[in-house]
């Protein structure tokens, strides 16, 4: 591994049936990203199921419930690494009952593997992870053509769902969309190139991983930093210290630039930007790092500093696309709290503005409440201003999730318009 | 503006150093669960880089099965001395003094599973409402599924079926009377990442991780050492070899592998074209599908 890699994160999205398991088995399996002892246990189980080799999809088997029910509940967390790059794949169930899944994976992902199985084309289930993967603003979108193998490796099956997968996507915010034919099964261009489709000029999935650029994810324009908490050691050598700790959201903050403090809106230079026992002359997003200015003004947990010339919006109503995340549904005009990055306050959801059916994308006006795993346009109203971006433009400084005083759940997640 | 990008490790430091603010700034009493192996070298590590040039301001807490390397705690008591922490103990030999708990019996007879009585009453009498450990998401099936943030109700039980969900970096940190949380702020990192991590940052670590001569017992598929508080079955002998420790736990369950890897450097490499999981080797992870699972649910680490 090189000390310049990078860490790319990507989600998928499916159910067994999709060969999502079998695909996610085969990257590890074929990246030699699996121990011996891991396959020894599943060869163990292959055969007790009475299943012919092994069953590559085993190897994403998570909690009891879902070994005994053959399904994938929560998000699970995988890890490989290659000599180019390492890898998160957040893992998560296809079915509808599981948006509030497929989401939470989606939130931090750089990237998302669509599947389609080429018998069926793009399907229901197709539409809706290409929507949430819309919706969460997924840089990248890789759209896995599955089971060529049952298809005779046919290019005209393949150009067929790509035409299907391009006429609905056009109406997405989709900003890379690329589309390989393979077979999972058979390990055809998912590590290695398929001798099989010599029509495919393109690159097998792990190369298209490892290759494609991702340092332009991260937003570097709109330079916003949360304050996390603050640094006062109050000891030898450290007496008048007083550092902001926290992890730059977006942009890039060099030393001697002005600031300003939201909400507060006093403006200062920042005078040193410190990495534990170093100081340097910028940084920029996701670092961590403690700042200190030049001026002495009262910045506390939940205030944010930004570049005096490029200023966040700071105001009490904002639209959100909200996800519902709980068994309990939203209450009209109920209140909650709403965490934005490091602030916490407490919020009114006014308005239902309409619902989206994630199948179709058809909305719907004229609805009392959310219930779990619906999306919906809303106004909320919170007691004091929130520095936000869109999330379009910021997925950090974008994002919002609301808590239930009563239960303490994080009942929904939030994008805002 | 292709040199805006951190490598692989930066970023997971940059993350583990976000997720060890917010639980200082999310709770009133947290502490880190410290063991002495490695992963929770590199999270004390990572919360002294964390909070530079403030102290580090959590104290560390130790459950101690009294069956330590001895290496193991002293490592421990220098550590505390270095970062001028507090350190609370909890010890499982009281747990069984106080009749709070019952040895296992039979020849696999291990106090692993004490240790949840002990952890759970060390954080009850201490009002700890964050106990911060080392777990890593890639260790076992089970701890995929953790959160950063993880809530465990007032038995200190964990219901993965029911977690809250965790969206970008936004941790929900919010508990009622008696309830606590564990946090996990190195969930992304490998072994590799860590053992890459503790040679980039030149940590300390215990002598028994580099490969060095020992008395063992081939048990299990693993070379188990001596020492006074294991049974020798019939069949077994003692012998002498070059091993080192992949993970360090209870000196009665933790297997060593045959190496020659002595430095920093040998071992990464040797990780890197390692053939088992490191838990391969702790037979408290063997006894069934679930065990880590079933033992996380009542409240293991």
């Amino acid at each position: 591994m090189l000390d310049n890699n990078q860490l790319l994160r990507f989600t998928t999205a499916g159910s067994v049936d999709d060969g999502k398991s079998t695909l996610i088995g085969r990257l590890l399996y074929d990246s030699k990203s699996i121990f011996e002892d891991q396959i020894e246990s599943i060869e163990k189980t292959s055969k007790q199921k009475g299943h012919e080799g092994v069953d590559l999809a085993l190897f994403t088997d998570g909690l009891r419930d879902e070994r005994e029910q053959g399904i994938t509940i929560d998000v699970a967390y995988r890890y490989f690494t290659t000599p180019k790059r390492k890898f998160i794949i957040a893992d998560t169930p296809g079915h509808i009952q599981y948006t509030r899944n497929m989401v939470t994976g989606a939130s931090t992902a750089n990237a998302a593997l669509i599947l389609v199985d080429a018998r069926h084309g793009v399907i229901e289930q197709t539409r809706r992870h290409a929507f949430i993967a819309s919706l969460l603003q997924i840089p990248h979108i890789i759209v896995c053509v599955n089971k060529m193998d049952l298809v005779d490796f046919s290019e005209e099956a393949y150009n067929k769902v790509l035409g299907q997968f391009e006429e609905f996507s056009s109406k997405l915010l989709v900003k890379d969309v690329r589309f390989i034919p393979m077979s999972a099964l058979l390990g055809d261009n998912v590590v290695n190139r398929s001798e099989n489709m010599s029509w495919y000029q393109g690159a097998p999935l792990l190369h298209t991983l490892e290759t494609m650029h991702i340092s332009s994810d991260v937003n570097k324009v709109d330079a916003r930093f949360p304050v996390q908490t603050v640094l006062r050691p109050q000891r030898e050598g450290f007496i008048d210290y007083r550092g902001y700790a926290g992890r730059i959201s977006s942009g890039v903050f060099r030393k001697g630039d002005e600031v300003t403090v939201m909400p507060s809106g006093f403006t200062s230079k920042i005078k040193t930007i410190d990495a534990f026992d170093k100081e340097l002359d910028e940084a920029f997003a996701p670092m961590s790092v403690s700042i200190t200015l030049e001026d002495d003004i009262d910045i506390s947990r939940g205030d944010m500093l930004v570049r005096s010339n490029n200023k966040p919006d700071a105001s009490q109503d904002i639209e959100v696309m909200l996800c519902w995340l709980n068994n309990a549904p939203s209450k009209p005009r109920a209140k909650y709290s709403i965490f934005h990055t490091s602030n916490q306050q407490k919020a009114m959801i006014k308005e239902l503005v309409y619902k989206i059916d994630i199948n179709t994308l058809q909305r719907k006006e004229d609805e009392a409440e959310l219930k779990m795993n619906e999306i919906a346009k809303v106004k909320i109203r919170t007691t004091k201003p929130l520095m936000t971006d869109s999330y379009r433009e910021n997925r950090t400084t974008g994002s919002i999730i609301l808590v239930d005083d009563a239960t303490n759940e994080t009942v929904a997640a939030g994008m805002i318009v | 503006m292709s040199k805006y990008y951190l490598n692989y490790l930066d970023e997971l430091e940059s993350e583990a150093i976000f997720v060890l603010r917010e639980v200082w700034a999310q709770f009133q009493n947290p502490v880190i669960l410290f063991s002495g192996g490695k992963d929770s070298i590199v999270v004390t590590h990572l919360a002294k880089k964390a909070f530079y040039p403030s102290k580090i301001p959590f104290s560390l807490m130790h459950v101690d099965t009294g069956h330590n390397f001895p290496e193991t705690i002293q490592f421990r008591d220098d550590l505390i001395k270095e970062l001028g922490a507090n350190l609370i103990v909890g010890s499982v030999q009281e747990s069984i003094d106080e009749g709070r708990v019952a040895e296992e019996k039979g020849k696999n007879a291990t106090r692993n599973a004490l240790q949840i009585t002990t952890l759970l009453d060390a954080i009850e009498s201490n009002k700890v409402d964050c106990a911060i450990g080392g777990g890593r998401r890639d260790e076992e099936k089970a701890r995929a599924k953790e959160r950063f943030f993880s809530h465990r109700d007032d038995f200190g039980q964990w219901d993965p079926k029911n977690q809250r969900p965790e969206l970008w970096n936004i941790f929900n940190g919010k508990y009622f009377e008696g309830e606590h949380f564990r946090a996990f702020p190195i969930s992304n990192w490998t072994e590799m990442d860590v053992w890459n991590y503790i040679k980039r940052e030149n940590l300390a670590i215990p002598s028994l991780y580099f490969a060095h001569e020992r008395e063992v017992v081939w048990r299990q598929n693993s070379w188990i050492p001596n020492s006074e508080f294991l049974v020798l079955e019939d069949h077994e002998e003692v012998v002498t070899k070059k091993i080192r420790f992949r993970t360090l736990g209870d000196i009665t369950i933790t297997g060593g592998i045959e190496s020659d890897a002595d430095t920093l450097e040998k071992i990464a490499d040797e990780v890197s074209t390692m053939r088992q999981t490191e838990r391969g080797n702790r037979s408290d992870d063997k006894r069934s599908e679930s065990a880590m699972e079933d033992r996380k649910r009542q409240g293991y680490f």
